[in-house]
């Protein structure tokens, strides 16, 4: 096909047209729109940079940006550190592995909404109720503070996001030539040295991919901030997103819910952009 | 040997313990889907007394299940089917034609991307309402855009597998180009197409922020419905907890059924 066939033209129509409505004309819009006083119908007035002004000077934006980076670094360190785990665990010969993959993996096809419902009722409910049983006092009044809030944020997205890293390492480890580490076996190598130089390096390129999805899926978390805690308590666990979503449809600001719009727009792109170059430099070749 | 067999065996405990620990969240919500009210607030970790089938009952109808399940069903299937079918097309023509301008074309969609959706969410939203299109029709056409960029990436990389020698056999008899994309590219790209299928799936199912801001209530999926209804049972958790196991049903019967094409194909769309 050539660039003046008709039919290249016609098999790429629909998703040019969907990919320029949804995404292109929105985001150009708004970013336009964040510089003057929209009110989500007509904007009358060119406000220039008041909005990004308005935003900094916001203690509950310039929060949920810190509570959100807090929250990515830790789910970050955590997953990987899990998935890498599990999938050490169900590569190995055992005879459940199978089933094992299953049961590690089943939380990530349920909704973060409902995920983050059963774990409010877990949190709440049955923490308590262990706490009371052992009189462990930390276990009581989880999500009532912004710590547990926090940490029960944490926990709930390793534990639903842990299988889909798992299985970004399994596909890498099982790539790794059997010989490879049979060889530096009979030359004495120890298992922890296996894993130290040729596990560990040939694993790297699933580094690249997982951290790239765990950051940027950290970051944009929206469900689970919902559900699980709603921002509470006093908005000291919102993340950007809900920030955003609350000032647009909850205060009707959207002019200025564009602005903070745009602000996400550049962090989630600049992480992503940084992360993944930064990577692609470390990688092994085989 | 036998010194790693031994291991084996205290690994394979090991992980069989942890993969309880996984799964207890569901045991918790099940078991006290069953209780009464009472029961919850005396015990949360024992098996229920008398099995409390009302509990499922009332959040069945609450839930206005049959009505959220059908429409769940329908933008699912529809939304899935016409990402697969266009991101196919699209991904044909982009991996057919070698020139600048489809390198280019390609760039442009994987980087769309990067752009979160709240940072363009409130536009859009608006954009299409003055098209009267906050509907179905209008969701639909979203999930397209949003959904589009991953599939087509994943369309082009698995046409470089697929030589062009039998497209030229194809035209020389006499078919035109979308007969050659139906009848012979379309059923070789099957496996990817899966791949595509299962990861769109997973997304919109359980999609919920979109829809909420878009679809009527009588067209409300299961999570918008789940929102509502936990919303109304803050504190009876025998409520909420039957609605939640209701709500899963229909993902675990599916998980049953194909988890083995579930597991490779988010296998293969994160590794490509």
């Amino acid at each position: 096909m050539r660039n003046r066939d008709f039919s290249f033209w016609l098999f790429l129509t629909p998703v040019i047209l969907s990919l320029s409505l949804v995404i292109l004309v929105p985001f150009v819009y708004g970013f336009i729109y964040s510089f003057t006083n929209w009110n989500g119908m007509v904007a009358t007035e060119f406000l220039g940079f008041k909005n990004y002004i308005t935003l900094f000077k916001d203690a509950d934006f310039r929060a949920s940006i810190w509570f959100t980076t807090k929250f990515a670094i830790c789910s970050v360190i955590l997953l990987n550190f899990l998935g890498l785990g599990l999938a050490l665990l169900v590569t190995r010969n055992l005879k459940t592995n199978n089933l094992m993959r299953t049961v590690f993996f089943m939380p990530n096809l349920i909704g973060g909404l409902i995920l983050g419902f059963i774990w409010q009722f877990i949190f709440i409910s049955v923490f308590g109720n262990i706490g009371e049983l052992l009189g462990i006092e930390a276990l009581t009044g989880w999500l009532s503070t912004t710590a547990t809030g926090f940490w029960g944020l944490v926990i709930l997205t390793s534990w639903q996001m842990a299988g889909y890293i798992m299985i970004i390492y399994i596909a890498y480890l099982e790539n790794i030539p059997k010989d490879l580490l049979e060889a530096a076996e009979i030359d004495g190598a120890s298992s922890f040295q296996r894993f130290r130089n040729i596990t560990f390096p040939l694993v790297a390129p699933a580094f690249t991919v997982s951290m790239f999805l765990t950051l940027s899926n950290s970051f944009q978390i929206y469900d689970q901030n919902l559900s699980l805690t709603n921002g509470g308590p006093f908005n000291s666990t919102q993340m950007v997103a809900m920030n955003i979503v609350k000032t647009a449809f909850t205060e009707n600001k959207m002019a200025f819910a564009q602005s903070k719009a745009v602000i996400f727009f550049i962090i989630v792109a600049a992480v992503a952009i940084t992360q993944v170059y930064y990577n692609k430099k470390k990688e092994v070749d085989m | 040997m036998k010194e790693k067999k031994r291991n084996l065996i205290v690994i394979e405990i090991i992980g069989l313990l942890l993969a309880l620990l996984w799964i207890s969240p569901f045991y918790l919500m099940i078991v006290n889907a069953f209780k009464t009210k009472k029961e919850i607030f005396s015990g949360v970790l024992g098996l229920p007394e008398g099995f409390e089938t009302t509990n499922f009952v009332q959040a069945f109808q609450d839930l206005d299940f049959v009505n959220s399940l059908f429409n769940s069903l329908l933008i699912t299937v529809v939304g899935v089917g016409i990402i697969i079918l266009f991101s196919s097309m699209a991904g044909y023509a982009l991996a057919r034609n070698k020139s600048k301008l489809s390198a280019l074309i390609l760039l442009l969609f994987v980087a769309a991307m990067l752009i979160p959706f709240q940072s363009v969410m409130i536009p859009l939203v608006s954009l299409f309402s003055k098209a009267d299109m906050l509907n179905r029709t209008g969701l639909i056409f979203m999930y397209l855009g949003f959904g589009s960029s991953l599939s087509i990436f994943l369309y082009h990389g698995a046409m470089t597998g697929i030589s062009n020698s039998l497209d030229e056999a194809a035209i020389i008899d006499g078919a035109n180009k979308f007969q050659v994309f139906w009848h012979i590219i379309f059923p070789l790209l099957k496996p990817i197409s899966v791949t595509v299928g299962i990861l769109n799936v997973i997304w919109i199912w359980n999609d919920y922020l979109l829809p909420s801001l878009i679809l009527a209530d009588e067209h409300a999926t299961i999570p918008i419905k789940m929102f509502l209804f936990f919303g109304q049972y803050t504190k009876q958790w025998h409520l909420a907890l039957a609605g939640l196991t209701i709500a899963i049903i229909p993902v675990i019967i599916g998980y049953f059924f194909a988890q083995k094409q579930i597991i490779e194909g988010v296998s293969e769309g994160a590794v490509k």
